[in-house]
């Protein structure tokens, strides 16, 4: 059964068309990657399913609930960790939870022992009692996960989970996930731009740009589906017509200056397609990744696009710097 | 999963309720400095302020720094209640709210809470003024449960009030402007600090009338010192309609904030 179905879910920020129009259908117990760069409507996506954001149009169900209709009902069943830490740090860990389970309605009875057990599950039992301002990045990161989960939602919601932590936790963070996913049967939605972390972790993906999914399906699939490995050769005139009419190339494009050929079994073939090349200066090969098919699909290589945010700052400096000429 | 059973939703809701409230209480005690100045600073207006203008003062025969007791028994309860109504703009910015609202309880619950747990801390904070209160000889001991109720009802609106603030403002750059233009005011306003008699100029009277801490003064001395212009129940009705009007311009500014 779907736990989370959407029809041309859509939302219109003013003039502004975060989402248009995204179809979906996850089931339980998937752990589901929304892929794409800042901007692409991925957390206005989770914001609509976990009735944060009112829909512009179309519909979206939610374990079994309609999220415009029983916003209510939708959020006792789903658990959210925010891209932003929003841990209450004059509590201590325990009581972060307790005011979690509080609000949540799980009955008195019961609230110490899911607290304890959620505590133990991300390894936080020895520091429940200190306050979390005292907590390192990751630790907070742990402890939201487990607030996300305490109240045993059928689906949770992560947005960029292991966003500003360094890349051991990050490791960590996606152990936690996986396990906790693994062990409730929980279904986990999640955003990130860690295309190769989404690739370990993640059951299926949907790659969402400018508002629309352009693909989806399980990482592996979207990458055999380049057609092999990709083998970067820089030279100084690479012959791209010919390269590109070998039965064993898949395809070639340049990127900056190097030319990158997908092919299959490159190592077998690597050696009849160098002699073809003058003037090469260096070669790699290396396993396509999600980042290739983002690439394949829009043209765009999805860090330039993250990178955007200093390129309108330098935009913005330029134009001041112009005002007064 | 019986959602639409009604008292199970209200069940959940004063759940909810609880639940905000008991993270005010909790807050409250662990920020040990906040408690400190805010008894420190009315007993600074009492014995530094009260006994210097008391030296060549006295009102009806009552000691000055008696007679501002009450006075400055509400001034606590005015700053305590705006501020920590305030204090969510702060919270908002932490995005310590944000997780409180996207869980399954109304809004208005969510409001509920914060006033209860406003007012919790204010009243505990009047008691221990309340403690020092042997300390002024015109003060009438008995007199403290009636004064209490009518500094409980006034927090209330002043909470609401501050919570309707704190929905509206984006930054902490208003907090200055509210103090200067509202706060201040209000307290200079209530008669907290002198009488409302003949001497004053009829522009002061008039402002002092319209404000309704004027009641709250009022109420509470007349309780504490039997000095009062109004009967005690004409003031708590005031007062409480004060209240009632802040609840609901309140839960609707809370309602609707971002």
């Amino acid at each position: 059964m779907a736990v989370i179905e959407t029809r041309s879910l859509t939302k219109t920020f003013g003039k502004i068309q975060a989402v248009r129009g995204i179809d979906l259908s996850i089931e339980q117990g998937e752990i589901f990657g929304l892929l794409g760069p800042n901007g692409a409507g991925k957390t206005t996506t989770i914001g609509m399913l976990c009735t944060i954001i009112r829909p512009t149009a179309g519909r979206g169900i939610v374990a079994g609930f309609d999220v415009a209709a029983s916003p209510t009902q939708v959020r006792r069943n789903v658990g959210i960790v925010f891209q932003d830490p929003t841990l209450d740090t004059i509590l201590t860990g325990r009581e972060n939870l307790q005011l979690h389970a509080r609000l949540y309605g799980i009955p008195a009875g019961m609230r110490a022992l899911w607290i304890d057990e959620m505590l133990a599950l991300v390894d936080l039992k020895d520091r429940a009692d200190d306050l979390t301002r005292t907590y390192s990045g990751g630790m907070r990161r742990r402890l939201e996960l487990a607030r996300g989960l305490l109240h045993r939602p059928a689906v949770l919601f992560l947005d960029e989970p292991t966003l500003g932590l360094d890349p051991q936790t990050r490791a960590r963070v996606w152990e936690y996930i996986r396990q906790t996913a693994r062990k409730e049967n929980t279904t986990v939605v999640l955003t990130t731009h860690y295309m190769e972390e989404a690739q370990q972790v993640c059951g299926r993906v949907g790659i969402i740009d400018r508002g629309k999914i352009i693909a989806l399906d399980t990482p592996q699939n979207m990458i055999d589906s380049l057609g092999g490995d990709i083998v970067a050769i820089r030279a100084e005139s690479p012959p791209l017509d010919r390269i590109r009419s070998l039965p064993y190339v898949s395809s070639v494009r340049m990127v900056d200056g190097v030319m990158e050929a997908t092919m299959k079994s490159a190592h077998l073939h690597l050696a009849q397609l160098l002699p073809l090349i003058p003037g090469v200066q260096s070669v790699e090969m290396r396993k396509p990744t999600l980042n290739d098919v983002f690439m394949k699909l829009t043209g765009r290589d999805i860090r330039d696009d993250n990178a955007a945010d200093s390129g309108s700052w330098a935009e913005t400096i330029a134009r001041y710097q112009q005002r007064g000429q | 999963m019986n959602d639409m059973n009604p008292s199970k939703l209200l069940q959940r809701e004063l759940m909810g309720i609880s639940a905000v409230w008991w993270r005010e209480y909790k807050v409250f005690w662990r920020e040990k400095s906040r408690i400190v100045s805010s008894i420190v600073q009315p007993l600074i207006w009492l014995f530094l302020f009260g006994s210097g203008i008391g030296a060549s003062l006295s009102v009806e025969n009552v000691h000055y720094r008696d007679y501002i007791y009450p006075g400055i028994l509400t001034m606590s309860v005015i700053f305590g209640s705006v501020f920590f109504g305030l204090y969510i703009v702060w919270d908002r910015k932490l995005d310590v709210l944000k997780a409180v609202l996207v869980a399954p309880v109304a809004r208005i619950s969510i409001f509920f809470g914060k006033v209860l747990g406003g007012c919790t801390d204010v009243l505990l904070q009047v008691m221990i003024l309340f403690a020092f209160a042997f300390l002024f000889p015109a003060v009438d001991l008995q007199g403290i449960p009636q004064a209490l109720l009518l500094l409980l009802v006034t927090s209330i609106a002043l909470v609401s009030l501050g919570l309707a603030l704190g929905s509206l403002l984006e930054s902490l750059e208003g907090f200055q402007v509210i103090s200067a233009f509202l706060v201040f005011p209000l307290f200079f306003l209530s008669g907290a600090l002198f009488p409302l008699d003949e001497r004053l100029p009829s522009w002061l009277t008039g402002l002092v009338i319209l404000n309704p801490l004027s009641y709250t003064v009022d109420g509470v001395r007349g309780a504490l010192l039997g000095m009062n212009r109004y009967p005690f129940w004409a003031d708590l009705g005031i007062v409480a309609l004060f209240a009632l009007v802040m609840l609901v311009v309140g839960s609707v500014m809370f309602s609707r904030m971002k």
